[in-house]
């Protein structure tokens, strides 16, 4: 397994121009970078980060649009695979972070959490390139080919769950502006709003 | 031909394109589907294919955030379905956009035999989004007043497509 941090910090040093959705890997992304390409959005509702990111690639095929997912987002919201597949955005990089469990709500596995293969779903479902990674080495050393190459492209990573137990109106907030703050301030950079 | 009094696949086309429409997300119905075959033969609309109403929202939600125009068609009972990504993607970022909903089991004479049909109204009232009724090529001009409302409260806005004639089936 990896930790989510090392994970974001070894994307960090490749990331060029690309938007990127941090969803599950946000309050680690903001240590890195706080744009307006940087796209906190938070949990407006779960298991739709991918599909957002899938809008966003095709409206701006020129980019490179980059999100970390969760398992739970994708067991919820599987459906959304073959849409993407389907649109095929050369442009998308869908990063997963693995952590068996449902991390906001006190670690409760997710259905399946030791035995789906979330690359061969994927792969299954259309996408060309699907891989899961294990270990930062690994990973860290695949990046760059992953980073070059046409999307549409699937990357499952295991992380150690960071289990969240506080009551949510207790919690610490990493977010410095809402959601909509957050398209209104993307629309502006893009120059379409 | 279509019945008299019904909604003509055409108009819908035509109200898409005076609305600068780009995309449509979508999930089909059965009286759409004539509908279908006009969308997927225009060159200058994109058709976004659902396997769950829900994701239509989020899919949405990111082609507006990238500065495209989409729409969104589905049915009643999806609508329904997809309550909780309605709220958190296209109310909670603010996209304008409007869904075209199929109002499946609609009656004009009102004795209503379909359950979604006696939850839609009243769900669109509970989440406070405003919508209008659309039965027929007369009525096609609210489809604009809907675009323009979205537009200027940056909310989403529902067409409840009332078409009791099946006018997509010709």
């Amino acid at each position: 397994m990896m930790h989510t941090a090392d994970l974001i910090e070894a994307f960090a040093r490749h990331r060029g121009d690309a938007i990127v959705i941090s969803g599950r890997g946000g309050r680690h992304w903001i240590q890195h970078s706080d744009t307006a390409l940087d796209i906190p959005l938070g949990d407006p509702a779960m298991g739709g980060h991918a599909g957002f990111a899938l809008g966003l690639a095709l409206a701006q095929p020129g980019k490179r649009v980059v999100l970390f997912d969760s398992e739970g987002d994708i067991l919820m919201s599987m459906g959304q695979l073959p849409t993407i597949a389907e649109q095929a955005p050369a442009n998308f990089y869908h990063f997963v972070l693995d952590n068996e469990v449902y991390a906001t709500t006190g670690g409760q596995p997710v259905p399946g959490s030791k035995i789906v293969d979330y690359a061969g779903i994927a792969r299954s479902s259309g996408y060309p390139r699907a891989m899961n990674f294990y270990e930062i080495d690994a990973f860290t050393h695949a990046l760059p080919g992953i980073l070059d190459a046409p999307g549409p492209v699937f990357v499952s990573c295991k992380v150690y769950p960071e289990v969240e137990n506080t009551p949510i109106g207790q919690r610490v907030r990493w977010r410095k502006k809402s959601a909509s703050e957050v398209v209104r301030g993307l629309r502006g950079a893009l120059g379409v709003g | 031909m279509a019945e008299a009094n019904s909604l003509s696949p055409e108009t819908m086309i035509a109200q898409m394109k005076a609305n600068g429409v780009t995309d449509i997300v979508w999930l089909p119905d059965s009286e759409t589907n004539f509908l279908y075959l006009l969308m997927s033969s225009d060159p200058d609309l994109r058709l976004i294919g659902v396997t769950r109403e829900g994701h239509a929202c989020s899919i949405a939600a990111g082609l507006y955030a990238g500065g495209r125009k989409p729409m969104i068609l589905i049915q009643n009972t999806g609508m329904l379905e997809s309550g909780d990504s309605i709220r958190g993607w296209l109310m909670g970022l603010d996209v304008p956009v409007v869904m075209l909903v199929g109002y499946r089991g609609y009656t004009r004479h009102g004795v209503i035999t379909d359950t979604v049909a006696h939850y839609t109204e009243r769900f669109l009232m509970a989440f406070d989004i405003p919508f209008y009724l659309v039965e027929n090529d007369s009525d096609a001009d609210r489809i604009s007043t809907a675009f323009a409302l979205a537009e200027k409260t940056k909310k989403p806005v529902v067409v409840l497509i009332g078409d009791e004639f099946h006018g997509f089936n010709r």
